[in-house]
Protein backbone atom coordinates (compact mmCIF):
# COMPACT_ATOMS: atom_id res chain seq x y z
CA UNK A 1 0.00 0.00 0.00
CA UNK A 2 1.06 3.57 -0.52
CA UNK A 3 2.55 5.72 2.18
CA UNK A 4 0.36 8.14 4.09
CA UNK A 5 0.56 10.70 6.89
CA UNK A 6 -0.92 9.58 10.21
CA UNK A 7 -2.82 11.84 12.58
CA UNK A 8 -4.36 11.03 15.94
CA UNK A 9 -6.38 14.04 17.04
CA UNK A 10 -8.02 14.20 20.45
CA UNK A 11 -11.03 16.36 19.58
CA UNK A 12 -13.63 16.49 16.83
CA UNK A 13 -12.43 19.97 15.86
CA UNK A 14 -8.85 18.77 15.45
CA UNK A 15 -10.04 15.74 13.48
CA UNK A 16 -11.95 17.94 11.06
CA UNK A 17 -8.91 20.21 10.71
CA UNK A 18 -6.66 17.23 9.99
CA UNK A 19 -9.16 15.97 7.41
CA UNK A 20 -8.91 19.26 5.58
CA UNK A 21 -5.13 19.03 5.40
CA UNK A 22 -4.61 16.38 2.74
CA UNK A 23 -5.83 15.81 -0.81
CA UNK A 24 -7.14 12.36 -0.06
CA UNK A 25 -7.43 12.49 3.70
CA UNK A 26 -9.73 9.91 5.25
CA UNK A 27 -10.77 8.98 8.74
CA UNK A 28 -10.22 5.58 10.28
CA UNK A 29 -12.60 4.49 13.01
CA UNK A 30 -12.20 0.77 13.70
CA UNK A 31 -10.67 0.15 10.29
CA UNK A 32 -12.47 -3.15 9.72
CA UNK A 33 -13.54 -2.03 6.25
CA UNK A 34 -10.96 0.66 5.55
CA UNK A 35 -7.83 -1.41 6.11
CA UNK A 36 -8.88 -4.23 3.75
CA UNK A 37 -9.90 -1.53 1.26
CA UNK A 38 -6.49 0.14 1.49
CA UNK A 39 -4.74 -3.22 1.13
CA UNK A 40 -6.67 -3.84 -2.07
CA UNK A 41 -5.72 -0.35 -3.24
CA UNK A 42 -9.36 0.54 -3.57
CA UNK A 43 -8.52 3.39 -1.21
CA UNK A 44 -5.25 5.29 -1.32
CA UNK A 45 -5.37 7.93 1.39
CA UNK A 46 -2.81 10.72 1.58
CA UNK A 47 -3.62 11.16 5.25
CA UNK A 48 -5.17 8.85 7.78
CA UNK A 49 -7.00 10.58 10.63
CA UNK A 50 -7.38 8.06 13.46
CA UNK A 51 -10.42 8.91 15.60
CA UNK A 52 -9.53 6.50 18.42
CA UNK A 53 -8.19 9.34 20.58
CA UNK A 54 -11.32 11.47 20.36
CA UNK A 55 -12.89 10.98 23.78
CA UNK A 56 -16.04 12.96 22.96
CA UNK A 57 -16.95 10.33 20.34
CA UNK A 58 -17.00 7.47 22.85
CA UNK A 59 -19.47 6.15 25.35
CA UNK A 60 -23.12 5.25 25.81
CA UNK A 61 -25.73 7.22 27.72
CA UNK A 62 -29.49 7.44 28.12
CA UNK A 63 -30.94 10.82 27.29
CA UNK A 64 -34.67 11.58 27.25
CA UNK A 65 -36.01 8.24 26.09
CA UNK A 66 -33.15 7.55 23.69
CA UNK A 67 -29.90 5.66 23.89
CA UNK A 68 -27.06 7.84 22.64
CA UNK A 69 -24.01 5.98 21.40
CA UNK A 70 -20.74 7.70 20.59
CA UNK A 71 -19.51 7.07 17.07
CA UNK A 72 -16.30 5.39 18.22
CA UNK A 73 -18.14 2.87 20.40
CA UNK A 74 -17.29 -0.65 19.27
CA UNK A 75 -19.81 -3.34 18.42
CA UNK A 76 -18.52 -5.32 21.39
CA UNK A 77 -19.12 -2.38 23.72
CA UNK A 78 -22.68 -1.90 22.45
CA UNK A 79 -23.38 -5.63 22.75
CA UNK A 80 -22.15 -5.83 26.34
CA UNK A 81 -23.46 -2.48 27.60
CA UNK A 82 -25.99 -2.98 30.44
CA UNK A 83 -28.08 0.07 29.44
CA UNK A 84 -28.41 -1.08 25.83
CA UNK A 85 -29.14 -4.63 26.97
CA UNK A 86 -31.88 -3.38 29.29
CA UNK A 87 -33.47 -0.74 27.05
CA UNK A 88 -32.96 -2.02 23.51
CA UNK A 89 -31.95 -5.68 23.71
CA UNK A 90 -32.47 -5.98 19.94
CA UNK A 91 -29.68 -3.48 19.37
CA UNK A 92 -27.33 -5.27 21.78
CA UNK A 93 -28.08 -8.52 19.98
CA UNK A 94 -27.56 -6.94 16.56
CA UNK A 95 -24.16 -5.57 17.60
CA UNK A 96 -23.19 -8.84 19.25
CA UNK A 97 -23.70 -10.79 16.05
CA UNK A 98 -21.71 -8.57 13.66
CA UNK A 99 -18.70 -10.33 12.18
CA UNK A 100 -16.68 -12.19 14.78
CA UNK A 101 -15.29 -11.32 18.23
CA UNK A 102 -12.09 -9.76 16.89
CA UNK A 103 -14.04 -7.60 14.45
CA UNK A 104 -16.47 -6.54 17.18
CA UNK A 105 -13.52 -5.41 19.31
CA UNK A 106 -12.45 -2.92 16.62
CA UNK A 107 -15.44 -2.07 14.43
CA UNK A 108 -17.52 0.93 15.49
CA UNK A 109 -21.10 2.10 15.07
CA UNK A 110 -19.93 5.37 13.53
CA UNK A 111 -17.76 3.59 11.03
CA UNK A 112 -20.56 1.22 10.10
CA UNK A 113 -23.14 3.93 9.45
CA UNK A 114 -20.70 6.20 7.62
CA UNK A 115 -19.67 3.31 5.39
CA UNK A 116 -23.28 2.18 4.76
CA UNK A 117 -22.30 -1.22 3.44
CA UNK A 118 -25.37 -2.64 1.67
CA UNK A 119 -25.09 -5.82 3.75
CA UNK A 120 -24.22 -4.26 7.10
CA UNK A 121 -26.47 -4.87 10.11
CA UNK A 122 -26.54 -1.43 11.75
CA UNK A 123 -28.24 0.45 8.89
CA UNK A 124 -31.27 -1.86 9.06
CA UNK A 125 -31.50 -1.80 12.84
CA UNK A 126 -31.11 1.96 13.08
CA UNK A 127 -33.57 2.60 10.27
CA UNK A 128 -36.22 0.41 11.89
CA UNK A 129 -35.67 2.15 15.21
CA UNK A 130 -35.89 5.60 13.60
CA UNK A 131 -32.49 6.70 14.87
CA UNK A 132 -30.87 10.07 14.35
CA UNK A 133 -27.28 10.38 13.16
CA UNK A 134 -25.46 13.30 14.72
CA UNK A 135 -22.49 14.88 12.99
CA UNK A 136 -20.19 17.77 13.80
CA UNK A 137 -22.59 19.95 11.78
CA UNK A 138 -26.16 18.73 12.25
CA UNK A 139 -28.59 15.99 13.24
CA UNK A 140 -29.76 13.82 10.35
CA UNK A 141 -32.85 11.55 10.60
CA UNK A 142 -31.83 8.06 9.56
CA UNK A 143 -34.31 8.04 6.65
CA UNK A 144 -32.35 10.93 5.13
CA UNK A 145 -28.93 9.66 6.11
CA UNK A 146 -28.65 6.42 4.13
CA UNK A 147 -28.88 7.50 0.50
CA UNK A 148 -27.59 4.52 -1.51
CA UNK A 149 -25.03 1.75 -1.69
CA UNK A 150 -22.02 3.00 0.33
CA UNK A 151 -23.64 6.45 0.06
CA UNK A 152 -24.76 8.71 2.89
CA UNK A 153 -25.81 12.31 3.39
CA UNK A 154 -22.37 13.10 4.87
CA UNK A 155 -20.63 16.02 3.21
CA UNK A 156 -16.93 16.78 2.92
CA UNK A 157 -15.46 17.39 6.33
CA UNK A 158 -18.53 16.05 8.10
CA UNK A 159 -18.02 13.37 10.75
CA UNK A 160 -20.52 11.15 12.51
CA UNK A 161 -20.11 11.96 16.20
CA UNK A 162 -22.91 9.93 17.77
CA UNK A 163 -26.08 8.01 17.03
CA UNK A 164 -29.26 8.55 19.00
CA UNK A 165 -31.67 5.62 19.11
CA UNK A 166 -35.18 6.19 20.51
CA UNK A 167 -36.12 3.28 22.78
CA UNK A 168 -38.81 1.32 20.91
CA UNK A 169 -41.65 -0.51 22.61
CA UNK A 170 -40.59 -3.68 20.82
CA UNK A 171 -37.85 -4.49 18.31
CA UNK A 172 -35.89 -7.35 16.83
CA UNK A 173 -33.32 -7.90 14.14
CA UNK A 174 -32.89 -11.24 12.43
CA UNK A 175 -30.23 -11.90 9.84
CA UNK A 176 -29.58 -14.76 7.51
CA UNK A 177 -25.80 -14.60 7.51
CA UNK A 178 -23.72 -15.39 4.49
CA UNK A 179 -21.77 -18.15 6.25
CA UNK A 180 -18.29 -17.16 5.09
CA UNK A 181 -18.43 -13.41 5.60
CA UNK A 182 -21.17 -13.28 8.25
CA UNK A 183 -22.52 -10.24 6.49
CA UNK A 184 -26.28 -10.36 6.06
CA UNK A 185 -27.38 -12.22 2.94
CA UNK A 186 -30.61 -10.64 4.10
CA UNK A 187 -31.29 -9.02 7.45
CA UNK A 188 -34.60 -7.60 8.62
CA UNK A 189 -35.19 -5.27 11.55
CA UNK A 190 -38.64 -4.48 12.92
CA UNK A 191 -39.59 -2.00 15.59
CA UNK A 192 -42.84 -0.86 17.11
CA UNK A 193 -43.16 2.46 18.88
CA UNK A 194 -46.50 3.85 20.01
CA UNK A 195 -48.44 1.53 17.70
CA UNK A 196 -46.45 2.48 14.58
CA UNK A 197 -44.24 -0.18 13.04
CA UNK A 198 -41.10 0.22 10.96
CA UNK A 199 -39.45 -2.51 8.91
CA UNK A 200 -35.98 -2.12 7.40
CA UNK A 201 -34.02 -4.54 5.23
CA UNK A 202 -30.30 -4.93 4.64
CA UNK A 203 -28.39 -7.24 2.31
CA UNK A 204 -31.11 -7.34 -0.30
CA UNK A 205 -31.42 -3.93 -1.92
CA UNK A 206 -29.28 -2.73 -4.79
CA UNK A 207 -29.37 0.72 -3.23
CA UNK A 208 -28.61 -0.56 0.24
CA UNK A 209 -30.94 -0.50 3.24
CA UNK A 210 -34.63 0.13 2.57
CA UNK A 211 -37.98 0.17 4.34
CA UNK A 212 -40.97 -1.98 3.41
CA UNK A 213 -44.03 0.26 3.42
CA UNK A 214 -46.60 -2.51 2.93
CA UNK A 215 -45.19 -4.51 5.81
CA UNK A 216 -45.15 -1.43 8.02
CA UNK A 217 -48.78 -0.69 7.22
CA UNK A 218 -49.81 -4.26 7.98
CA UNK A 219 -47.86 -4.34 11.24
CA UNK A 220 -49.14 -0.96 12.34
CA UNK A 221 -52.62 -2.54 12.25
CA UNK A 222 -51.60 -5.72 14.03
CA UNK A 223 -48.04 -6.31 15.21
CA UNK A 224 -48.07 -10.06 14.62
CA UNK A 225 -46.38 -12.41 12.14
CA UNK A 226 -49.78 -13.32 10.65
CA UNK A 227 -50.36 -9.69 9.70
CA UNK A 228 -47.62 -10.14 7.10
CA UNK A 229 -49.45 -12.95 5.29
CA UNK A 230 -50.01 -11.77 1.75
CA UNK A 231 -47.41 -8.99 1.98
CA UNK A 232 -44.53 -9.40 -0.44
CA UNK A 233 -41.60 -7.41 -1.76
CA UNK A 234 -40.80 -7.09 -5.44
CA UNK A 235 -37.70 -9.02 -6.50
CA UNK A 236 -36.96 -6.29 -9.04
CA UNK A 237 -34.27 -4.09 -7.61
CA UNK A 238 -32.95 -6.74 -5.23
CA UNK A 239 -29.44 -8.14 -5.37
CA UNK A 240 -28.82 -11.36 -7.22
CA UNK A 241 -25.54 -13.22 -6.92
CA UNK A 242 -24.09 -16.67 -6.42
CA UNK A 243 -25.26 -16.67 -2.82
CA UNK A 244 -28.90 -16.07 -3.67
CA UNK A 245 -31.17 -14.91 -6.45
CA UNK A 246 -33.29 -11.79 -6.19
CA UNK A 247 -36.40 -13.96 -5.86
CA UNK A 248 -34.78 -15.91 -3.03
CA UNK A 249 -33.85 -12.70 -1.26
CA UNK A 250 -37.40 -11.37 -1.72
CA UNK A 251 -38.72 -14.52 -0.10
CA UNK A 252 -36.17 -14.26 2.72
CA UNK A 253 -37.22 -10.68 3.45
CA UNK A 254 -40.76 -11.70 4.35
CA UNK A 255 -39.71 -14.91 6.13
CA UNK A 256 -37.24 -13.01 8.28
CA UNK A 257 -39.71 -10.18 8.85
CA UNK A 258 -42.19 -12.65 10.31
CA UNK A 259 -39.51 -14.20 12.49
CA UNK A 260 -38.40 -10.76 13.62
CA UNK A 261 -41.95 -9.80 14.62
CA UNK A 262 -42.30 -13.06 16.51
CA UNK A 263 -38.97 -12.41 18.25
CA UNK A 264 -39.95 -8.82 19.07
CA UNK A 265 -43.18 -10.07 20.63
CA UNK A 266 -41.05 -12.45 22.72
CA UNK B 1 5.50 9.55 5.73
CA UNK B 2 8.71 9.02 7.57
CA UNK B 3 9.09 6.37 10.20
CA UNK B 4 7.51 7.04 13.54
CA UNK B 5 8.50 5.95 17.02
CA UNK B 6 5.96 3.48 18.32
CA UNK B 7 6.01 2.20 21.89
CA UNK B 8 4.09 -0.71 23.27
CA UNK B 9 4.68 -3.69 25.48
CA UNK B 10 4.83 -7.15 23.99
CA UNK B 11 4.45 -10.00 26.46
CA UNK B 12 5.45 -7.68 29.29
CA UNK B 13 8.56 -6.24 27.61
CA UNK B 14 8.63 -2.60 26.59
CA UNK B 15 9.36 -2.14 22.91
CA UNK B 16 10.24 0.99 20.98
CA UNK B 17 10.17 0.50 17.24
CA UNK B 18 10.44 2.68 14.19
CA UNK B 19 7.83 2.03 11.56
CA UNK B 20 6.07 3.83 8.76
CA UNK B 21 2.37 4.39 9.54
CA UNK B 22 1.45 1.96 6.77
CA UNK B 23 3.21 -0.95 8.50
CA UNK B 24 0.74 -3.51 9.80
CA UNK B 25 1.14 -4.64 13.40
CA UNK B 26 1.61 -8.25 12.34
CA UNK B 27 4.62 -7.26 10.23
CA UNK B 28 6.15 -5.21 13.05
CA UNK B 29 5.75 -8.12 15.44
CA UNK B 30 7.12 -10.75 13.11
CA UNK B 31 9.77 -8.90 11.16
CA UNK B 32 11.04 -6.22 13.53
CA UNK B 33 10.57 -7.92 16.87
CA UNK B 34 10.93 -11.55 15.80
CA UNK B 35 7.70 -12.41 17.60
CA UNK B 36 6.69 -15.05 15.09
CA UNK B 37 3.97 -16.80 17.09
CA UNK B 38 1.18 -14.81 15.45
CA UNK B 39 0.95 -16.10 11.90
CA UNK B 40 -0.09 -14.51 8.65
CA UNK B 41 -2.79 -16.72 7.17
CA UNK B 42 -4.95 -14.65 4.86
CA UNK B 43 -3.93 -11.08 5.70
CA UNK B 44 -7.53 -10.09 4.91
CA UNK B 45 -8.99 -10.25 8.45
CA UNK B 46 -10.80 -13.49 7.82
CA UNK B 47 -8.73 -16.31 9.28
CA UNK B 48 -7.57 -15.13 12.71
CA UNK B 49 -4.14 -16.79 12.56
CA UNK B 50 -2.65 -13.38 13.47
CA UNK B 51 -4.84 -12.93 16.55
CA UNK B 52 -3.12 -11.11 19.40
CA UNK B 53 -4.43 -9.69 22.65
CA UNK B 54 -4.36 -5.89 22.87
CA UNK B 55 -5.30 -4.31 26.21
CA UNK B 56 -7.35 -7.39 27.03
CA UNK B 57 -9.18 -7.71 23.73
CA UNK B 58 -8.66 -10.18 20.89
CA UNK B 59 -7.63 -8.37 17.71
CA UNK B 60 -6.45 -9.47 14.29
CA UNK B 61 -2.97 -8.00 13.97
CA UNK B 62 -3.19 -7.96 10.17
CA UNK B 63 -5.99 -5.40 10.28
CA UNK B 64 -4.34 -2.82 12.47
CA UNK B 65 -1.45 -0.51 11.68
CA UNK B 66 1.31 -0.83 14.25
CA UNK B 67 0.97 2.87 14.99
CA UNK B 68 -2.65 2.30 16.01
CA UNK B 69 -1.32 0.05 18.79
CA UNK B 70 0.91 2.80 20.18
CA UNK B 71 0.79 2.77 23.98
CA UNK B 72 -0.97 -0.56 24.30
CA UNK B 73 -0.14 -3.84 26.00
CA UNK B 74 0.11 -6.71 23.55
CA UNK B 75 0.12 -10.39 24.40
CA UNK B 76 0.91 -13.06 21.83
CA UNK B 77 0.97 -16.83 22.14
CA UNK B 78 4.57 -16.51 23.34
CA UNK B 79 3.26 -14.70 26.42
CA UNK B 80 0.64 -17.29 27.26
CA UNK B 81 2.93 -20.25 27.92
CA UNK B 82 6.38 -21.62 27.17
CA UNK B 83 7.64 -25.08 26.17
CA UNK B 84 8.73 -25.61 29.77
CA UNK B 85 5.54 -24.25 31.25
CA UNK B 86 2.62 -24.85 28.93
CA UNK B 87 -0.65 -23.06 29.54
CA UNK B 88 -3.59 -25.43 30.20
CA UNK B 89 -4.89 -24.53 26.74
CA UNK B 90 -1.63 -25.57 25.13
CA UNK B 91 -1.62 -28.83 27.09
CA UNK B 92 -5.23 -29.46 26.12
CA UNK B 93 -4.61 -28.81 22.42
CA UNK B 94 -1.79 -31.38 22.54
CA UNK B 95 -3.79 -33.85 24.60
CA UNK B 96 -6.95 -33.67 22.49
CA UNK B 97 -5.37 -33.30 19.05
CA UNK B 98 -6.61 -29.73 18.73
CA UNK B 99 -4.30 -29.22 15.80
CA UNK B 100 -3.07 -30.98 12.73
CA UNK B 101 -0.76 -28.73 10.71
CA UNK B 102 -0.66 -26.20 13.54
CA UNK B 103 -0.69 -23.07 11.42
CA UNK B 104 -3.85 -21.65 12.95
CA UNK B 105 -2.96 -22.77 16.47
CA UNK B 106 -1.25 -19.62 17.81
CA UNK B 107 -4.31 -17.60 16.88
CA UNK B 108 -6.62 -20.27 18.28
CA UNK B 109 -4.75 -20.37 21.61
CA UNK B 110 -4.56 -16.60 21.88
CA UNK B 111 -8.25 -16.13 21.14
CA UNK B 112 -9.26 -19.04 23.38
CA UNK B 113 -7.12 -17.58 26.18
CA UNK B 114 -9.17 -14.37 26.08
CA UNK B 115 -12.44 -16.26 25.63
CA UNK B 116 -11.81 -18.16 28.87
CA UNK B 117 -10.98 -14.89 30.65
CA UNK B 118 -14.29 -13.46 29.46
CA UNK B 119 -16.27 -16.63 30.12
CA UNK B 120 -14.44 -19.15 32.33
CA UNK B 121 -17.08 -21.89 31.94
CA UNK B 122 -18.40 -21.68 28.38
CA UNK B 123 -20.82 -24.12 26.81
CA UNK B 124 -19.81 -25.85 23.58
CA UNK B 125 -22.04 -23.41 21.69
CA UNK B 126 -20.40 -20.44 23.38
CA UNK B 127 -16.97 -21.77 22.47
CA UNK B 128 -17.98 -22.13 18.82
CA UNK B 129 -19.48 -18.62 18.78
CA UNK B 130 -16.50 -17.14 20.59
CA UNK B 131 -14.03 -18.80 18.23
CA UNK B 132 -15.89 -17.79 15.08
CA UNK B 133 -13.12 -15.43 14.00
CA UNK B 134 -10.54 -18.21 13.81
CA UNK B 135 -10.46 -20.59 10.89
CA UNK B 136 -8.86 -24.03 10.76
CA UNK B 137 -8.66 -25.87 7.47
CA UNK B 138 -7.56 -29.22 8.93
CA UNK B 139 -9.52 -30.30 11.94
CA UNK B 140 -13.18 -29.59 11.38
CA UNK B 141 -13.07 -27.82 14.76
CA UNK B 142 -14.30 -30.78 16.82
CA UNK B 143 -11.02 -31.27 18.62
CA UNK B 144 -10.36 -27.55 18.94
CA UNK B 145 -13.65 -27.13 20.78
CA UNK B 146 -12.94 -30.22 22.85
CA UNK B 147 -9.51 -28.84 23.77
CA UNK B 148 -10.88 -25.49 24.87
CA UNK B 149 -13.61 -27.10 26.97
CA UNK B 150 -11.03 -29.42 28.55
CA UNK B 151 -8.75 -26.48 29.31
CA UNK B 152 -11.65 -24.62 30.91
CA UNK B 153 -12.37 -27.62 33.11
CA UNK B 154 -8.75 -27.91 34.10
CA UNK B 155 -8.42 -24.20 34.84
CA UNK B 156 -11.59 -24.24 36.92
CA UNK B 157 -10.45 -27.37 38.71
CA UNK B 158 -7.12 -25.80 39.52
CA UNK B 159 -8.90 -22.75 40.86
CA UNK B 160 -11.20 -24.84 43.03
CA UNK B 161 -8.28 -26.85 44.37
CA UNK B 162 -6.43 -23.65 45.24
CA UNK B 163 -9.41 -22.37 47.17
Amino acid sequence: MSSFEYHRPTSVADAVAALGGGDEATVVAGGMTLLPTIKQRLADPSDLVDLSGVGEMKGISEEGGAIVIGAMTTHGEVASNPVVQAKIPALASLAGNIGDPQVRNRGTIGGSVANNDPAACYPAGLMAMNATVHTNKRAIPVDDFFTGMFETALEEGELVTKVSVPVPDKAAYIKFPQPASRYALVGVAVAQTGGAARVAVTGAGQDGVFRVADAEAALSGSFSPDALDGVSVDADGLNSDLHGSAAYRASLVMTLAKRAVAAANG
Amino acid sequence: MSKQHIKFTVNGEEKDVLAEPRELLIHTLREQLNVTGPHIGCETSHCGACTVDIDGKSVKACTLFAIQANGTEITTVEGIGSPDDLHPLQKAFREHHGLQCGYCTPGMITRAYRLLQENPSPTEEEVRFGMAGNLCRCTGYQNIVKSILAAADEMNGVKEAAE
